[in-house]
């Protein structure tokens, strides 16, 4: 037996033989390509036949809903046509806070993706070479990221309360903080700087803070795997031509790690922007903390408003998919020759 | 620059990246473990010691108290929270989307990595195009249709939204790995006289057992540890709650004191970090394979 050597011309002469009659058997064996078309189809058929039903369908429905009148109450009864309105989008791009939340979830977003990979970073390169006890911190460094979101939010929740959490009491002795700081409900905090004053948006910082303790591990275990595969001959030659710490990295290591946190950025990005859970559980979408994704929850519960609830997210949805585009415009190109 | 200017900064930040490195490897060291330190301190701690003295980092051997985790894991019935019931729930519900994922993960991994069929990159581009969409888009239809299956408020219906977002995510970690079988295995085995279905059960997927472990692993993790579907689906049903969704009702509770609220933290969070540790590397391996080579 052959093997069927890999390449375009192959892909397309086997391209439309699934929709055409079965071949008759007498006439010729089938093509060792052909036999792959037909075990490829046949076996990829269950896994999409899964992720159809469960997500393919839901979502076209969702859009199918974002333009019609429903109500959680009335939509058991209603058929999946009728009704076509776009008051839902009227709606939400007319409620109060809608463009706010998008700068907000933005911001989020943005935070949290440049912090976890950052951060990430830091940790990979300091993790690269071996020292006692490197094997269990780097386990212990996965912890936030394996660990349950609720048990780690309230962790967070009660450790920066200014009643009885232990930040703000160390911030006391430490620091001589005056008063307890609300770190979770205080949508701007002052700040006296070297004599200037300024207002942080104290909650959205810390939510974002949160979200960089969490998936930094994420971005590290990719970076570490990605460094260490970097041939040591590489740094060998910069040192021997008398680079610095410092030049190694900016020369020589940054561009071998370019792709990686290119892709990790975007990945992030994406999980980030549609992240429910972490501000959820933290602050409950209050203090200047509203991102997009906890809005679709609210039209959902609060007001049992399915189709603004749908319309709200497929805004989202395809801001993201804007986004990524222009993502892809201006940098896929280059991603894509390095990888 | 001179050689000798060259040297002495290459010297000094020698030494200044090799003081930086400690002190990062120590305050990476303190923020990961210091939290969940303090998770476990607080689980232990009657709550009048927690508000007497909030800053303290340990425990007095006369505060010790483990009646925090019997409020917690009792039944309802005798006046505690329940929580043995929910971990069964999440048990169930994890246990049961690790196995519907595999099966269903595992015959598109091997299509996609092996088959050149007609569409195969549409499909896997596809199947990672998934997670373009938030959660929450995929909640409202998913809980309409379960809720006319009479499958609304059903552990089943909830490991059904759950392989609906590790599938995916599955299939790319074990066609990553599937594509480092070599292709000569498969060959030797269909000159033996395989099929090809044979050739996958009797010989890819015993190659392929770390990484199907390790997705597997994944899987569970992403699954016990949900949140969102499950209270939206579940939150009517109290006999039906994950840990995560009782834990977060717990929270609600005004009476509840915060140290039992740590230690329903602590229950929720061991099962799946004493799973992680068991398979740290594993896990680590399976996840990033295909990383470093990128």
């Amino acid at each position: 037996m052959t093997t069927a050597p890999a390449g375009a011309p192959q892909r397309r002469e086997a391209g439309p033989q699934p929709t055409g009659p079965p071949p008759s058997r007498a006439r010729r064996p089938m093509t060792a390509e052909r036999r792959a078309n037909r075990a490829g189809l046949a076996f990829v058929s269950p896994t999409f036949l899964v992720v159809f039903v469960v997500v393919v369908l839901p979502i076209l429905w969702t859009v199918l809903l974002a333009f019609q009148d429903a109500r959680l109450v009335d939509i058991q009864g209603m058929g999946l046509f009728g009704n076509w309105s776009l008051d839902n989008f009227a709606q939400v791009f007319d409620s109060a806070g809608f463009w706010s939340s998008l700068t907000t979830t933005l911001l989020y977003t943005a935070g949290a993706t440049l912090g976890s990979v950052a951060l990430g970073l830091v940790a990979a390169l300091a993790l690269r070479r071996p020292f006692r006890g490197r094997g269990l911190l780097r386990a212990a460094m996965l912890l936030p990221y394996v660990a349950p979101v609720v048990a780690v939010a309230f962790t967070w929740q009660v450790a920066l309360s200014p009643q009885y959490g232990v930040v703000n009491d160390w911030g006391r002795r430490l620091f001589g903080w005056d008063d307890p700081i609300a770190f979770l409900s205080a949508r701007s905090y002052e700040v006296h700087l070297v004599g200037v004053h300024f207002d942080i948006p104290l909650a959205l910082l810390t939510v974002i803070a949160f979200e960089c303790w969490r998936y930094f591990p994420f971005a590290f275990l990719f970076l570490l795997a990605r460094l260490q595969a970097v041939p040591d001959g590489l740094e060998e030659a910069a040192l021997v031509d008398g680079a610095t710490v410092s030049q190694r990295f900016r020369h020589i290591l940054l561009p071998q790690l370019m792709p990686v946190i290119a892709l990790l950025c975007v990945l992030r990005f994406i999980m980030t922007f549609n992240k429910f859970d972490d501000v959820y559980l933290l602050t409950g979408g209050g203090a200047g903390t509203d991102v997009a994704a906890v809005r679709v929850y609210d039209f959902l519960t609060a007001r049992y408003d399915v189709g603004a609830a749908a319309a709200q997210s497929l805004v989202l949805a395809v801001s993201l998919v804007i986004l990524l585009g222009l993502y892809f415009r201006f940098f896929g190109a280059r991603v894509q020759e390095e990888s | 620059m001179t050689r000798k200017a060259a040297l002495t900064r290459a010297r000094f930040e020698e030494q200044l990246f090799g003081v930086l490195r400690r002190l990062v490897i120590a305050f990476l060291a303190v923020i990961t473990l210091l939290p969940f330190f303090s998770m476990l301190l607080l689980s232990v701690k009657p709550i009048d010691a927690l508000l007497l003295d909030p800053g303290s980092l340990w425990v007095s051997a006369g505060d010790f108290t483990l009646s925090t985790y019997r409020d917690v894991l009792r039944s309802t019935d005798d006046g505690g929270q329940g929580f043995l019931r929910f971990l069964l729930n999440s048990a169930l519900v994890s246990l049961g989307t690790v196995a519907l994922t595999l099966l269903a993960a595992v015959p598109g991994a091997y299509a996609v990595s092996r088959l050149t069929f007609f569409g195969h990159r549409q499909v896997s581009a596809l199947f990672l195009a998934v997670y373009l969409f938030p959660a929450t888009l995929l909640a409202v239809p998913l809980f309409v249709i379960f809720a006319r299956l009479g499958l609304s408020s059903s552990l089943i219906g909830l490991a059904v939204v759950y392989v609906a977002q590790t599938v995916p995510v599955s299939v790319y970690m074990l066609k990553n790995y599937l594509v480092t079988i070599p292709r000569s295995v498969e060959e030797a085995a269909a000159l033996d006289g395989c099929s090809r279905l044979q050739t996958v059960r009797k010989v890819i997927l015993p190659l392929a057992l770390p990484s199907l472990m390790a997705t597997g692993l994944y899987v569970f993790m992403i699954a016990w540890n949900e949140f969102l579907f499950a209270l939206l689906f579940l939150a009517a049903d109290p006999d039906k709650w994950t840990v995560s969704l009782g834990l977060a009702q717990l929270s609600g509770g005004i009476e509840v004191p915060k140290t039992v609220l740590m230690a329903g933290s602590v229950v929720l969070t061991i099962p799946v970090v004493l799973l992680f540790f068991a398979a740290e590397r594993l896990l680590t391996e399976g996840l990033t394979s295909g990383a470093d080579k990128s």
